[in-house]
């Protein structure tokens, strides 16, 4: 290999690793073969049944199970998964049994780690290409089996429709055999190989044990034109057992002898127990036991019931005193130590082009500056934390749902001194995910529980309390932002100081202690640095700080606030040049060919909405557009601000690429735009003395029916990679929200809530 | 103590304080109702009692005389009730963990008013969804009505 190209990619490869923390120290240490080489398959064939590949078993009775090896949090990703495998298997999705599988390296996800990579979504250049290439294989090599970031779909594009299609290869080849035909010469069709000559048929279960071991080629998948199942909207897989409330999740879980329990952890974080009344916890009608319970991710107690209310009965009896803070404890100490980030240097800037200074030194133009903020936030799924864990005869079973079902086995096996081979875990549905449960604190408490109840299986439950203060926030974060902005032009400079705390480095050292963090963490600016702009002089810098409050990832994570702070600080330029918001987008994207579906998106939605429109007293309309997760979202918000502020109606138009779902897909981006909304209207997570003010919906409230607005939804496919669908609607909803009630009241919104500032209609 | 859910008389042994809630879940496995808040603040726990909706989480299970209907118990003989289907018809559920109180809050709702419009559905329907599946549940509920949605 010539020196010059090695040094190339040498460095690509230094700047990846690093800056995906995760992957850090593997990176340099596997080679080639560590990427080439596939992970052993998990599924075992069991008695009459063939397993054809990490995703598909059929028996003989005809039972084709297919594995969807992704948490399925309401995202509809089971459907998808389940149909890509249909699409190229020939058999109806509704014939098929979905399972989530056991953790397993097979079930890498790929996409998730490409997603990290530093390249704008619209730089397709060789060096950025060959930055996802090494990211992704990261995931491979670390078998990093886990749900988030939006990847799920554009993960298993692949990887299902090519099980689907091996899978049919080997059981037209089985009938071939026995026919003594060619296999090419077969057709297959709701689960059977027939010989249109002969018209002799055999069904994939009367075939399913000889086509185990049939040699097949490299599948060849079938173009998009040929596609019956995917591209058309698909019935939730699992919607029967939604509907009749079937007992499909972790909290539902029910075993023989089982004990319930809860934890009483410290809620300052990582703090100690300094005294509390065990005895009267234990007097307590239902309880057992109390423990202690002391894990990485918080000290406290268990306690040990007959019943789940038993057990919250006597975690409140505990009335535990906990020791000091060490962080900064109160909302004023955390401005403090973002101000204080923000003014010192910067950590990275991921945008870093032109002259920022010279720009600023002699603005040709007007100077525009603003300052914006978001508080941290919780996550508040509607099924609080709980899991169940069994240790038995050396064997730890888990029932937790789960986004990193992987993780959760490795940590889990290793606080009860188990080995890993003899820790099962079984991933049930979740009620809300968000990022929320792909951390190991609910599963760890539980085992440290089932560690004290003599191999019975215990079920810990957390009470919405525990569940709202014990949470891996959204950070908080401060962003500075100037501008030159010439009149009915573009800005010629932007500059975006962004000041938060590490997610990266949270979560790093928190779930994967083991791996060291180093290099930029992406996330902080992630949705500011890596949109669809053309600047001249362009600066988007990262300021960390220093804060111990532990942070994770929150429905489209830095995007969640950058979505914020990049368009609103759009919106103020736009006033500055004299050109409406629509009209000022379009000019600072310039001609770059690249940026075509944005504009795309922009125009479209401006259409819908008839955004130009005169507006009637006391209404208005705000646009936004984020690219975030390899989709292209365009988004108005209508407002009636006559009485106290309503959101009546909201015109998406979004461009993922490829759309295999088209109403699951219009589902998730009006679950994004809600979960965006209810953060802008009234979300926030304050600290005083040390730990979280909140404890349940009514003062962590959430959008209700009668607050949410109409949709319209409009689904463009010209970008030409598939981007993701289950956090894209979060980002635009606060910044055009925003818009939406200046443009009414003239009142700029630059700080979430905006409960601080005005007020929204309750029903 | 006696409890009647479902149309079936269950002896349970229970703190008279417990929420029915957990009564129902814990002590009877019936898991339909979900807990979500334990402060009658989000509407998962939502059962009928007598047909009114009620939050389990916060009725003390010595309070609850009545028939108790919950999620499992309003399809008929194997049919799933219209409200039930119509939830079908509009893949309202995301995570699905809030519907059987969504659900059980509509049937009550049109028990009450048959032909709900917009606003009674909005002072009806305080459950809350996380995922936001608020529309599809208006739409649901004006096409279990035999309305247009």
């Amino acid at each position: 290999m010539a020196r010059k190209k090695r040094s190339i990619v040498g460095k690509i490869v230094r700047r990846t690793f690093l800056g995906l923390g995760a992957a850090a120290v593997g990176g340099v240490a596997f080679g080639v073969w560590a990427v080439r080489r596939d992970p052993e398959n998990p599924l075992v064939a069991d008695q009459g049944e063939s397993v054809f590949n990490p995703y598909i078993k059929i028996s003989q009775d005809g039972t084709i199970t297919v594995i969807t090896p992704r948490a399925e949090m309401g995202q509809g990703i089971q459907t998808t998964l389940a149909a890509m495998v249909a699409e190229e298997l020939d058999v109806a999705p509704s014939d098929l049994t979905i399972a989530h599988g056991p953790p397993a390296a097979a079930y890498y996800n790929s996409a998730m780690l490409e997603e990290g990579a530093f390249p704008p979504h619209f730089d397709r250049s060789f060096a950025a290409e060959a930055q996802r290439g090494l990211m992704g294989s990261m995931g491979k090599i670390l078998g990093l089996q886990a749900t988030g970031g939006s990847s799920s779909t554009i993960d298993g594009f692949n990887k299902m429709r090519e099980a689907g299609a091996t899978a049919r290869a080997a059981l037209k080849s089985a009938a071939a055999a026995r026919w003594g035909v060619n296999a090419d010469t077969l057709q297959t069709a709701n689960g059977t190989v027939t010989n249109p000559v002969s018209d002799q048929s055999l069904t994939y279960g009367e075939l399913a044990m000889d086509a185990a071991t049939a040699e097949v080629g490299e599948p060849e998948l079938r173009p998009r034109s040929d596609w019956k199942i995917l591209g058309r909207s698909q019935p939730r897989a699992e919607i029967a057992e939604k509907v009749t409330g079937a007992p499909i999740y972790g909290i539902d879980v029910e075993l023989p002898d089982m004990l319930y329990g809860t934890v009483a952890i410290s809620p300052r974080f990582g703090a100690q127990p300094l005294s509390a009344d065990i005895d009267a916890a234990r007097n307590v009608r239902g309880v057992i036991d109390v423990v202690e319970v002391n894990t990485q991710t918080g000290n406290g107690y268990g306690i040990i019931a007959d019943n789940t209310w038993a057990a919250f009965e006597g975690a409140r009896a505990l009335n535990a005193e906990w020791g000091p803070a060490t962080y900064p404890a109160n909302d004023n100490a955390i401005t403090g130590a973002l101000t204080a980030a923000i003014q010192g240097e910067a950590n990275h800037a991921l945008m870093d082009k032109g002259d920022i200074d010279a720009g600023l030194a002699d603005p040709q133009g007007t100077l525009v500056e603003a300052e914006y903020s978001v508080p941290y936030l919780a996550h508040a799924t509607m099924e609080p934390m709980n899991a169940t864990a069994q240790l038995a005869d050396g064997h730890l079973t888990i029932w937790a749902g789960t986004q990193a079902p992987g993780i959760v086995q490795s940590r889990c096996a290793a606080f009860a001194g188990v080995e890993k081979e003899n820790t099962t875990v079984n991933t049930v549905m979740l009620g809300g995910g968000f990022g929320r449960r792909g951390e190991v604190d609910f599963p760890l408490y539980a085992t440290a529980l089932a560690m004290h109840t003599a191999g019975r299986p215990i079920k810990v439950t957390w009470t919405r309390e525990e569940d709202t203060q014990h949470d891996v926030y959204r950070p908080a974060a401060l962003g500075r932002f100037r501008a030159v902005v010439p009149a009915n032009g573009p800005a010629t400079t932007v500059e975006m100081k962004i000041a938060s705390p590490s997610i990266m480095a949270s979560v790093v050292g928190r779930t994967y202690p083991d791996l060291p963090m180093g290099g930029p963490d992406k996330s902080i600016t992630d949705g500011a640095y890596n949109q669809p702009v053309m600047v001249e002089n362009h600066r988007v810098s990262a300021h960390l700080a220093d804060l111990a409050i532990p942070v994770g990832f929150w429905r489209s994570v830095g995007n969640s606030y950058n979505g914020f702070f990049h368009e609103g600080f759009m919106d103020e330029m736009a006033a500055a040049s004299g050109l409406d918001p629509l009209t000022f987008r379009l000019a600072m994207m310039g001609n770059d060919e690249r940026l075509a579906p944005a504009r795309a998106c922009l125009e479209k939605v401006a259409q819908m909405s008839n955004y130009a429109a005169p507006r009637p007293t006391g209404k208005g309309r705000g646009i936004a557009h984020v690219l975030s997760f390899g989709s292209w979202v365009a988004m108005v918000v209508e407002v009636d601000t006559t009485d106290d502020i309503h959101i009546e109606k909201v015109w998406i138009a979004a461009d993922p690429g490829t759309v295999l779902d088209p109403r699951n897909f219009r589902d998730q981006l009006m679950s994004g735009a809600i979960f965006g909304f209810s953060q802008a209207m009234g979300q926030q997570i304050n600290f005083e003395d040390g730990r979280v003010v909140q404890e349940n919906f009514w003062d962590y409230p959430m959008m209700t029916m009668g607050q949410a607005p109409q949709f319209e939804i409009e689904i463009l496919q010209n970008a030409e990679t598939m981007g993701g669908a289950g956090e894209i609607g979060t980002p635009p909803a606060a910044p055009a929200l925003a818009a939406a009630i200046f443009d009414a009241t003239g009142q700029r919104l630059r700080h979430m809530p905006f409960t601080r500032e005005v007020s929204f209609q309750q029903v | 103590m006696q409890l009647n859910v479902n149309g079936q008389n269950h002896q349970i042994d229970a703190d008279p304080e417990m929420p029915l809630l957990w009564a129902l879940r814990d002590l009877l496995n019936i898991k339909g109702p979900k807990f979500g808040c334990g402060v009658a603040a989000c509407g998962a726990c939502t059962v009928l009692l007598d047909g009114m909706p009620v939050r389990s989480c916060s009725l003390p299970v010595a309070d609850a005389a009545g028939e108790i209907t919950t999620i499992e118990g309003i399809a008929l003989d194997g049919t799933l009730h219209r409200v039930q289907r119509a939830w079908i018809e509009h893949n309202v559920p995301q995570c699905g963990y809030c519907q059987s109180g969504q659900i059980l809050a509509a049937v009550a709702l049109l028990e009450e008013t048959p032909q709900p419009t917009d606003q009674d559905i909005d002072f009806a329907m305080t459950n809350l969804c996380r995922c936001g599946t608020y529309p599809r549940i208006k739409a649901a509920i004006k096409t279990a009505a035999g309305m247009e949605s």
